[in-house]
Protein backbone atom coordinates (compact mmCIF):
# COMPACT_ATOMS: atom_id res chain seq x y z
CA UNK A 1 0.00 0.00 0.00
CA UNK A 2 1.18 3.66 -0.79
CA UNK A 3 1.36 4.97 2.95
CA UNK A 4 2.42 8.40 1.80
CA UNK A 5 -1.27 8.63 -0.16
CA UNK A 6 -2.16 9.44 3.29
CA UNK A 7 0.22 11.31 4.91
CA UNK A 8 0.20 15.30 4.61
CA UNK A 9 3.79 15.05 3.13
CA UNK A 10 4.89 18.48 3.76
CA UNK A 11 4.73 17.54 7.37
CA UNK A 12 7.36 14.87 7.32
CA UNK A 13 9.54 13.49 8.64
CA UNK A 14 7.56 13.82 11.91
CA UNK A 15 8.83 14.85 15.05
CA UNK A 16 8.81 11.59 16.91
CA UNK A 17 12.31 10.70 18.58
CA UNK A 18 14.66 7.67 16.60
CA UNK A 19 13.01 4.45 17.93
CA UNK A 20 9.59 6.20 19.27
CA UNK A 21 6.76 3.36 18.82
CA UNK A 22 4.11 6.33 17.96
CA UNK A 23 5.17 6.07 13.81
CA UNK A 24 4.80 2.06 14.17
CA UNK A 25 0.78 2.71 15.12
CA UNK A 26 0.33 5.49 13.00
CA UNK A 27 1.04 2.96 10.30
CA UNK A 28 -1.05 0.29 11.38
CA UNK A 29 -3.73 2.78 11.25
CA UNK A 30 -3.33 3.75 7.83
CA UNK A 31 -3.22 -0.18 6.36
CA UNK A 32 -6.68 -0.78 8.11
CA UNK A 33 -7.95 2.40 6.74
CA UNK A 34 -6.99 1.29 3.59
CA UNK A 35 -7.75 -2.49 3.78
CA UNK A 36 -11.11 -1.22 4.49
CA UNK A 37 -11.41 1.27 1.73
CA UNK A 38 -12.59 4.45 3.99
CA UNK A 39 -12.20 7.30 2.37
CA UNK A 40 -10.25 10.30 3.32
CA UNK A 41 -12.91 12.94 4.18
CA UNK A 42 -15.25 10.37 5.66
CA UNK A 43 -12.36 10.42 8.76
CA UNK A 44 -12.01 12.47 11.73
CA UNK A 45 -8.88 11.85 13.54
CA UNK A 46 -9.52 13.94 16.98
CA UNK A 47 -6.30 14.09 19.48
CA UNK A 48 -5.40 16.24 22.75
CA UNK A 49 -2.07 17.36 23.34
CA UNK A 50 1.11 15.34 23.85
CA UNK A 51 4.01 13.18 21.52
CA UNK A 52 1.34 11.02 20.54
CA UNK A 53 -1.75 13.07 20.17
CA UNK A 54 0.24 15.02 17.20
CA UNK A 55 -0.60 12.43 15.20
CA UNK A 56 -3.60 14.22 13.16
CA UNK A 57 -0.92 16.81 12.19
CA UNK A 58 0.41 14.28 9.40
CA UNK A 59 -2.67 12.57 7.93
CA UNK A 60 -4.45 14.12 5.45
CA UNK A 61 -7.86 13.48 6.69
CA UNK A 62 -10.16 16.14 8.51
CA UNK A 63 -8.09 16.19 11.99
CA UNK A 64 -8.79 18.16 14.78
CA UNK A 65 -6.38 19.23 17.83
CA UNK A 66 -7.33 20.30 20.75
CA UNK A 67 -6.65 20.96 24.34
CA UNK A 68 -4.99 18.47 26.50
CA UNK A 69 -7.32 15.36 27.91
CA UNK A 70 -10.57 16.61 25.77
CA UNK A 71 -10.42 14.59 22.36
CA UNK A 72 -13.08 12.67 23.71
CA UNK A 73 -15.28 15.26 24.56
CA UNK A 74 -14.52 17.14 20.96
CA UNK A 75 -15.62 13.24 19.67
CA UNK A 76 -18.34 13.16 21.10
CA UNK A 77 -19.62 16.39 19.86
CA UNK A 78 -18.52 15.91 16.52
CA UNK A 79 -19.75 12.18 16.13
CA UNK A 80 -23.29 13.40 17.41
CA UNK A 81 -23.60 15.97 14.75
CA UNK A 82 -22.06 14.44 11.95
CA UNK A 83 -22.91 10.44 12.50
CA UNK A 84 -21.68 9.28 9.36
CA UNK A 85 -17.95 10.49 10.01
CA UNK A 86 -15.82 7.43 11.36
CA UNK A 87 -14.38 9.44 14.49
CA UNK A 88 -11.40 7.95 15.79
CA UNK A 89 -9.30 9.60 18.60
CA UNK A 90 -5.48 8.75 19.36
CA UNK A 91 -4.39 9.75 22.50
CA UNK A 92 -1.95 9.17 25.40
CA UNK A 93 -1.56 7.20 28.45
CA UNK A 94 -1.35 10.76 30.24
CA UNK A 95 -3.72 12.79 28.04
CA UNK A 96 -6.65 10.03 28.28
CA UNK A 97 -5.91 8.47 31.77
CA UNK A 98 -4.81 11.78 33.78
CA UNK A 99 -6.00 14.68 33.16
CA UNK A 100 -8.54 13.67 30.38
CA UNK A 101 -9.93 10.02 32.56
CA UNK A 102 -13.49 11.55 33.48
CA UNK A 103 -14.04 12.07 29.64
CA UNK A 104 -12.72 8.26 29.12
CA UNK A 105 -14.62 6.45 31.10
CA UNK A 106 -17.62 8.80 31.14
CA UNK A 107 -17.27 8.04 27.00
CA UNK A 108 -17.24 4.31 27.78
CA UNK A 109 -20.36 4.24 29.99
CA UNK A 110 -21.90 6.08 27.63
CA UNK A 111 -20.74 3.85 24.64
CA UNK A 112 -20.94 6.40 22.22
CA UNK A 113 -19.43 5.26 18.66
CA UNK A 114 -15.79 5.94 18.55
CA UNK A 115 -12.64 4.43 18.19
CA UNK A 116 -10.18 5.68 21.12
CA UNK A 117 -6.33 4.51 20.23
CA UNK A 118 -4.33 4.67 23.16
CA UNK A 119 -0.68 4.95 22.78
CA UNK A 120 0.54 3.87 26.20
CA UNK A 121 4.12 4.43 26.75
CA UNK A 122 4.04 4.72 30.48
CA UNK A 123 5.20 8.22 30.64
CA UNK A 124 4.60 11.99 30.00
CA UNK A 125 6.60 11.48 26.97
CA UNK A 126 6.49 15.71 25.56
CA UNK A 127 7.12 16.79 28.83
CA UNK A 128 10.44 15.10 29.69
CA UNK A 129 9.34 12.49 31.49
CA UNK A 130 6.57 12.84 34.14
CA UNK A 131 5.05 9.88 36.24
CA UNK A 132 1.83 8.94 34.29
CA UNK A 133 -1.36 6.78 35.27
CA UNK A 134 0.01 4.18 33.88
CA UNK A 135 3.94 4.57 35.63
CA UNK A 136 4.77 0.88 37.06
CA UNK A 137 5.38 1.25 40.70
CA UNK A 138 9.24 1.45 41.20
CA UNK A 139 10.09 3.60 37.67
CA UNK A 140 12.01 6.38 37.81
CA UNK A 141 10.60 9.90 36.29
CA UNK A 142 11.27 13.10 36.68
CA UNK A 143 8.72 13.51 39.06
CA UNK A 144 9.87 9.80 40.77
CA UNK A 145 13.44 10.16 41.17
CA UNK A 146 13.48 7.31 43.56
CA UNK A 147 11.11 5.11 41.93
CA UNK A 148 6.79 5.84 41.81
CA UNK A 149 5.04 5.20 44.89
CA UNK A 150 1.72 4.83 42.73
CA UNK A 151 -0.26 1.86 41.30
CA UNK A 152 -0.83 2.22 37.74
CA UNK A 153 -3.84 1.85 35.70
CA UNK A 154 -4.63 -1.10 33.46
CA UNK A 155 -6.38 0.58 30.89
CA UNK A 156 -7.83 -2.19 28.83
CA UNK A 157 -9.39 -3.41 32.50
CA UNK A 158 -10.49 0.24 33.14
CA UNK A 159 -12.38 0.35 29.56
CA UNK A 160 -13.98 -2.76 29.92
CA UNK A 161 -15.15 -1.96 33.79
CA UNK A 162 -16.32 1.24 32.60
CA UNK A 163 -18.73 -0.15 30.04
CA UNK A 164 -16.75 0.08 26.03
CA UNK A 165 -18.32 -2.63 23.72
CA UNK A 166 -14.76 -3.63 22.45
CA UNK A 167 -11.44 -3.37 23.82
CA UNK A 168 -7.88 -5.15 22.58
CA UNK A 169 -4.42 -4.45 23.52
CA UNK A 170 -1.60 -4.98 21.70
CA UNK A 171 2.47 -3.87 21.33
CA UNK A 172 3.94 -2.07 18.46
CA UNK A 173 6.10 -5.13 18.41
CA UNK A 174 2.91 -7.28 17.83
CA UNK A 175 1.74 -5.46 14.36
CA UNK A 176 0.02 -8.15 12.97
CA UNK A 177 -2.45 -8.09 16.08
CA UNK A 178 -2.58 -4.12 16.35
CA UNK A 179 -3.99 -4.19 12.45
CA UNK A 180 -6.03 -6.83 13.85
CA UNK A 181 -7.76 -5.49 16.56
CA UNK A 182 -7.96 -2.14 15.07
CA UNK A 183 -9.66 -3.01 12.08
CA UNK A 184 -12.44 -4.69 14.72
CA UNK A 185 -12.50 -1.70 16.60
CA UNK A 186 -13.43 0.59 13.78
CA UNK A 187 -15.87 -1.91 12.88
CA UNK A 188 -17.75 -1.63 16.29
CA UNK A 189 -20.71 0.30 16.41
CA UNK A 190 -19.92 1.64 20.12
CA UNK A 191 -17.24 2.74 22.35
CA UNK A 192 -14.06 0.50 21.32
CA UNK A 193 -10.90 1.20 22.77
CA UNK A 194 -7.14 -0.01 21.38
CA UNK A 195 -4.40 0.19 23.77
CA UNK A 196 -1.06 -0.29 22.39
CA UNK A 197 2.12 -0.61 24.14
CA UNK A 198 4.58 1.60 22.52
CA UNK A 199 7.86 2.11 23.67
CA UNK A 200 9.29 6.03 24.85
CA UNK A 201 12.98 5.77 24.48
CA UNK A 202 13.87 9.41 25.15
CA UNK A 203 11.79 9.96 28.41
CA UNK A 204 11.08 7.10 30.29
CA UNK A 205 13.53 4.41 28.42
CA UNK A 206 16.64 6.06 29.28
CA UNK A 207 15.89 6.84 32.60
CA UNK A 208 14.80 3.48 33.42
CA UNK A 209 17.74 1.91 31.75
CA UNK A 210 15.25 -0.17 29.34
CA UNK A 211 17.95 0.93 26.16
CA UNK A 212 16.77 2.23 23.03
CA UNK A 213 13.44 1.92 21.07
CA UNK A 214 15.16 -2.01 19.46
CA UNK A 215 15.69 -2.82 23.02
CA UNK A 216 12.35 -2.04 24.43
CA UNK A 217 10.71 -3.81 21.03
CA UNK A 218 12.74 -7.11 22.07
CA UNK A 219 11.10 -6.80 25.72
CA UNK A 220 8.02 -6.61 24.43
CA UNK A 221 8.61 -9.49 22.19
CA UNK A 222 9.25 -11.72 25.18
CA UNK A 223 7.45 -10.60 27.91
CA UNK A 224 4.10 -10.40 25.75
CA UNK A 225 1.26 -13.32 26.62
CA UNK A 226 -1.95 -13.82 25.87
CA UNK A 227 -5.53 -13.44 27.37
CA UNK A 228 -6.35 -16.93 27.56
CA UNK A 229 -2.19 -18.34 28.43
CA UNK A 230 -2.53 -15.37 31.15
CA UNK A 231 -5.76 -16.73 32.86
CA UNK A 232 -3.67 -19.83 33.69
CA UNK A 233 -0.59 -18.03 35.15
CA UNK A 234 -1.07 -16.61 38.91
CA UNK A 235 -0.04 -13.40 39.46
CA UNK A 236 3.67 -13.97 40.41
CA UNK A 237 3.88 -15.22 37.11
CA UNK A 238 2.48 -12.86 35.66
CA UNK A 239 4.91 -9.44 36.84
CA UNK A 240 6.68 -7.55 34.61
CA UNK A 241 4.24 -9.33 31.56
CA UNK A 242 2.02 -7.62 28.84
CA UNK A 243 -1.23 -9.12 28.21
CA UNK A 244 -2.33 -8.79 25.31
CA UNK A 245 -5.28 -9.40 23.69
CA UNK A 246 -9.35 -8.69 23.38
CA UNK A 247 -11.00 -8.18 26.51
CA UNK A 248 -14.29 -7.61 25.70
CA UNK A 249 -16.35 -7.56 22.17
CA UNK A 250 -20.04 -7.10 22.90
CA UNK A 251 -23.19 -5.64 21.28
CA UNK A 252 -24.90 -2.82 22.97
CA UNK A 253 -27.53 -0.17 22.03
CA UNK A 254 -24.68 2.69 21.55
CA UNK A 255 -25.44 6.25 22.30
CA UNK A 256 -26.98 7.43 18.98
CA UNK A 257 -29.21 5.01 19.22
CA UNK A 258 -30.65 5.94 22.67
CA UNK A 259 -30.20 9.52 22.18
CA UNK A 260 -32.71 8.80 19.14
CA UNK A 261 -35.11 6.81 21.15
CA UNK A 262 -35.03 9.84 23.76
CA UNK A 263 -36.02 11.90 20.66
CA UNK A 264 -38.78 9.76 19.71
CA UNK A 265 -40.34 9.72 23.24
CA UNK A 266 -39.85 13.44 23.36
CA UNK A 267 -42.21 13.42 20.34
CA UNK A 268 -44.95 11.56 21.25
CA UNK A 269 -45.61 12.95 23.99
CA UNK A 270 -45.61 16.53 23.08
CA UNK A 271 -47.73 15.62 19.80
CA UNK B 1 17.52 -15.48 -12.66
CA UNK B 2 16.31 -15.21 -8.83
CA UNK B 3 13.79 -12.66 -9.28
CA UNK B 4 14.79 -10.00 -6.03
CA UNK B 5 12.45 -7.60 -4.24
CA UNK B 6 12.83 -3.94 -4.41
CA UNK B 7 13.56 -2.23 -1.20
CA UNK B 8 14.18 1.88 -1.36
CA UNK B 9 15.24 3.79 2.13
CA UNK B 10 14.32 7.37 2.51
CA UNK B 11 17.42 8.79 3.57
CA UNK B 12 15.85 12.19 4.49
CA UNK B 13 13.52 10.34 7.08
CA UNK B 14 15.16 7.52 7.95
CA UNK B 15 16.37 8.24 11.84
CA UNK B 16 18.94 5.69 12.38
CA UNK B 17 16.61 3.35 14.72
CA UNK B 18 17.71 0.35 13.51
CA UNK B 19 14.61 -1.44 14.26
CA UNK B 20 14.46 -2.73 10.73
CA UNK B 21 18.30 -4.11 11.06
CA UNK B 22 17.21 -6.00 13.99
CA UNK B 23 13.69 -7.08 13.28
CA UNK B 24 14.04 -8.26 9.74
CA UNK B 25 14.05 -12.19 9.71
CA UNK B 26 16.06 -12.75 7.05
CA UNK B 27 18.90 -10.12 8.05
CA UNK B 28 19.24 -8.34 5.13
CA UNK B 29 20.59 -5.05 6.67
CA UNK B 30 23.34 -3.97 7.98
CA UNK B 31 23.96 -0.94 10.13
CA UNK B 32 26.05 1.73 7.82
CA UNK B 33 27.49 4.65 9.21
CA UNK B 34 24.37 6.62 9.23
CA UNK B 35 21.95 4.62 7.56
CA UNK B 36 20.89 1.20 7.01
CA UNK B 37 22.55 -0.72 4.49
CA UNK B 38 20.58 -3.26 2.14
CA UNK B 39 22.95 -5.86 2.51
CA UNK B 40 21.50 -9.08 1.32
CA UNK B 41 18.56 -8.46 -0.67
CA UNK B 42 18.28 -11.33 -2.51
CA UNK B 43 17.68 -13.07 1.16
CA UNK B 44 14.55 -10.96 1.23
CA UNK B 45 10.88 -12.36 1.40
CA UNK B 46 9.14 -9.65 1.43
CA UNK B 47 7.38 -9.78 4.27
CA UNK B 48 7.45 -5.88 4.97
CA UNK B 49 8.14 -6.29 8.55
CA UNK B 50 10.50 -3.92 7.84
CA UNK B 51 8.23 -1.88 6.21
CA UNK B 52 5.49 -1.90 8.79
CA UNK B 53 7.64 -1.19 11.80
CA UNK B 54 9.77 1.29 10.58
CA UNK B 55 8.22 4.25 12.32
CA UNK B 56 9.55 6.97 10.39
CA UNK B 57 7.99 6.16 6.99
CA UNK B 58 11.31 5.42 5.39
CA UNK B 59 11.20 1.74 4.05
CA UNK B 60 9.34 0.54 0.80
CA UNK B 61 9.65 -3.28 0.05
CA UNK B 62 8.26 -4.12 -3.33
CA UNK B 63 7.99 -7.53 -3.79
CA UNK B 64 9.51 -9.56 -6.62
CA UNK B 65 6.29 -9.90 -8.84
CA UNK B 66 5.60 -6.42 -8.92
CA UNK B 67 9.24 -5.21 -8.66
CA UNK B 68 9.51 -2.69 -12.07
CA UNK B 69 13.37 -3.42 -11.81
CA UNK B 70 12.64 -7.29 -12.73
CA UNK B 71 10.70 -6.60 -16.02
CA UNK B 72 13.58 -6.90 -18.31
C1 LIG C 1 -3.92 21.74 30.52
C2 LIG C 1 -2.53 21.25 30.26
N1 LIG C 1 -1.80 20.73 31.28
C3 LIG C 1 -0.58 20.25 31.05
C4 LIG C 1 -0.02 20.32 29.80
C5 LIG C 1 1.40 19.83 29.58
N2 LIG C 1 1.45 18.57 28.87
C6 LIG C 1 1.65 18.52 27.53
S1 LIG C 1 1.73 16.95 26.93
C7 LIG C 1 1.53 16.31 28.50
C8 LIG C 1 1.52 14.84 28.76
C9 LIG C 1 1.51 13.97 27.56
O1 LIG C 1 1.64 12.62 27.92
P1 LIG C 1 0.88 11.49 27.12
O2 LIG C 1 -0.53 11.86 26.90
O3 LIG C 1 1.12 10.20 27.83
O4 LIG C 1 1.55 11.50 25.67
P2 LIG C 1 3.03 11.17 25.15
O5 LIG C 1 3.71 12.51 25.02
O6 LIG C 1 3.71 10.27 26.13
O7 LIG C 1 2.79 10.52 23.84
C10 LIG C 1 1.38 17.33 29.45
C11 LIG C 1 1.21 17.09 30.89
C12 LIG C 1 -0.80 20.90 28.76
N3 LIG C 1 -0.34 20.96 27.51
N4 LIG C 1 -2.03 21.35 29.00
S1 LIG D 1 9.65 11.84 23.92
FE1 LIG D 1 9.06 9.69 23.95
S2 LIG D 1 6.92 9.67 23.23
FE2 LIG D 1 7.80 11.66 22.66
S3 LIG D 1 8.54 11.37 20.56
FE3 LIG D 1 10.27 10.99 21.95
S4 LIG D 1 10.24 8.78 22.29
FE4 LIG D 1 8.23 9.33 21.44
S1 LIG E 1 10.61 -7.53 3.66
FE1 LIG E 1 11.03 -8.95 5.32
S2 LIG E 1 12.77 -10.15 4.62
FE2 LIG E 1 12.64 -8.37 3.27
S3 LIG E 1 14.02 -6.89 4.20
FE3 LIG E 1 12.00 -6.48 5.04
S4 LIG E 1 11.87 -7.64 6.94
FE4 LIG E 1 13.62 -8.43 5.75
S1 LIG F 1 13.48 1.36 10.81
FE1 LIG F 1 13.27 3.12 9.43
S2 LIG F 1 14.02 4.88 10.60
FE2 LIG F 1 14.74 3.02 11.65
S3 LIG F 1 16.77 2.69 10.76
FE3 LIG F 1 15.34 1.47 9.57
S4 LIG F 1 14.80 2.82 7.85
FE4 LIG F 1 15.74 4.11 9.39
Amino acid sequence: MDYLYYLRKEKMPHIWCDGCGHGIILKSILRVIDKLGWEKDDIAMVSGIGCSSRTPGYVDFNTLHTTHGRAIAFATGLKIVKPNLHVIVVSGDGDATAIGGNHFIHAARRNIDLTVIIYNNYIYGMTGGQASPTTPIGKKASTAPYGNPDAPFDISRLAQAAGAAYVARSTVYHVGKTDRYIEQAFLKKGFSVVEVMTPCPTSYGRRNKEGNGVEMMMFQKKNSVGVERAQKMSEEELQGKIITGVFVDKEQNNYLQRYDEVIDKAKQINQ
Amino acid sequence: MKKISKITINEKWCKSCEICVQFCPKKVYDMGRFYPVIARPEDCIACKLCEKLCPDFAITVTSPDKAESNKK
